[in-house]
């Protein structure tokens, strides 16, 4: 099951926790991986972690022109056709929202909602065409419950797992799915430094009683990236250890 | 130049499965033809490839008979 031999992904973000283990499991399964991110050092480090084939492309997804030219050099590096587009990579500029800066919004927008939309629109015709194709928005929890302090981030996660609902019924009929995944909290350098007080007020309120890990959510990539999740699409599965039940 | 209808007719047939002698200069492709809007993008991808020339978006929008991909199809190709 869950077979990925012969098919080819680009990962965004993939020199970051969730993005790397995304690209090591769907390597493990069998697919040609394509590194994107902006830290070309740690790309490296992650492919040369790769069981299978890998290729490192950087991209700001900050910048319009790098990200419409991404698939493109993806395909160049790997030397075959995008199966797989694993759409990751995100930034934060927390804020309550008395305090957000409108650049502080169009920057979260632009990056991790822009980005997915031309991303996707650059992929899609060539799988279109090969009438197959797997789109993989990673949103997370507070698209769908909301968090103070991030509603810029919060409406860009919320705006990709909509913007996947109507792209996928418009692709739905050529074997091609989209689909989001919402990670709750995982272990992370960033949760790492937290202060044991906030670690236990934030386990308070997982019923597993533990962070996710990388690995939870890049099994969830490596099942919607499959064949067998052909009957699956314009879904938000939730990889959240029960912190919210949607 | 003469043949860029028929080149049209071929890959129209092709596509949308139709009966060739549906295919006319004046044939709709949603209204006549039977395709939806989806369709048409992939015939103008078609058409695209065919021809080796980039059709805009905003010619793409103008596009709904056969003639008007022929008359397109025309302009660009050098």
């Amino acid at each position: 099951m869950f077979d990925l031999s012969g098919r080819t992904a680009l990962v965004t973000g993939a020199s970051g926790g969730i993005g790397s283990a995304i690209a090591k499991a769907l390597s493990e399964a069998g697919a040609k991986v394509a590194l994107s991110g902006t830290r070309e050092g740690v790309l490296e480090e992650v492919r040369a972690g790769l069981p299978g084939e890998g290729f490192v492309v950087t991209a700001n997804l900050s910048d319009a022109e790098s990200v419409n030219s991404l698939v493109g050099r993806a395909e160049e590096a790997a030397g075959s056709p995008l199966d797989i587009l694993v759409a990751n990579a995100g930034i934060t500029r927390d804020k309550l929202l008395m305090q957000m800066k409108p650049e502080d919004f169009d920057d979260v927008m632009n990056v991790n909602l822009g980005s997915y939309y031309r991303l996707t629109k650059s992929v899609v015709r060539g799988m279109m065409k090969r009438r197959h194709g797997r789109i993989i928005g990673i949103t997370s929890i507070v698209g769908v419950t909301g968090n103070p302090g991030q509603a810029n981030y919060c409406a860009s996660k919320a705006g990709m797992i909509g913007f996947t609902k109507a792209f996928a019924q418009e692709v739905a009929s050529r074997g091609i799915t989209a689909n989001c995944i919402a990670p709750g909290f995982i272990e992370s350098p960033m949760t790492d430094v937290l202060p044991d007080s906030q670690k236990e007020a934030l386990l308070g309120q997982i019923p597993s009683g533990k962070l996710g890990q990388g690995s939870d959510i890049a099994a969830a990539a490596v099942y919607l990236a499959s064949s067998e999740a052909a009957y699956v699409t314009g879904q938000t599965l939730h990889v959240n250890g029960g912190m919210a039940m949607i | 130049m003469s043949d860029v209808f028929e080149r049209v007719k071929k890959i129209v047939v092709e596509n949308l499965d139709v009966e060739a002698d549906k295919v006319t200069e004046s044939a709709s492709f949603i209204d006549d033809l039977g395709a939806d809007s989806l369709d048409l993008v992939e015939l103008v991808m078609a058409f695209e490839e065919e021809f080796n020339i980039e059709i805009p978006d905003d010619v793409q929008e103008n596009i709904r008979t056969v003639g008007d991909a022929v008359t397109h199809i025309k302009a660009h190709v050098s």
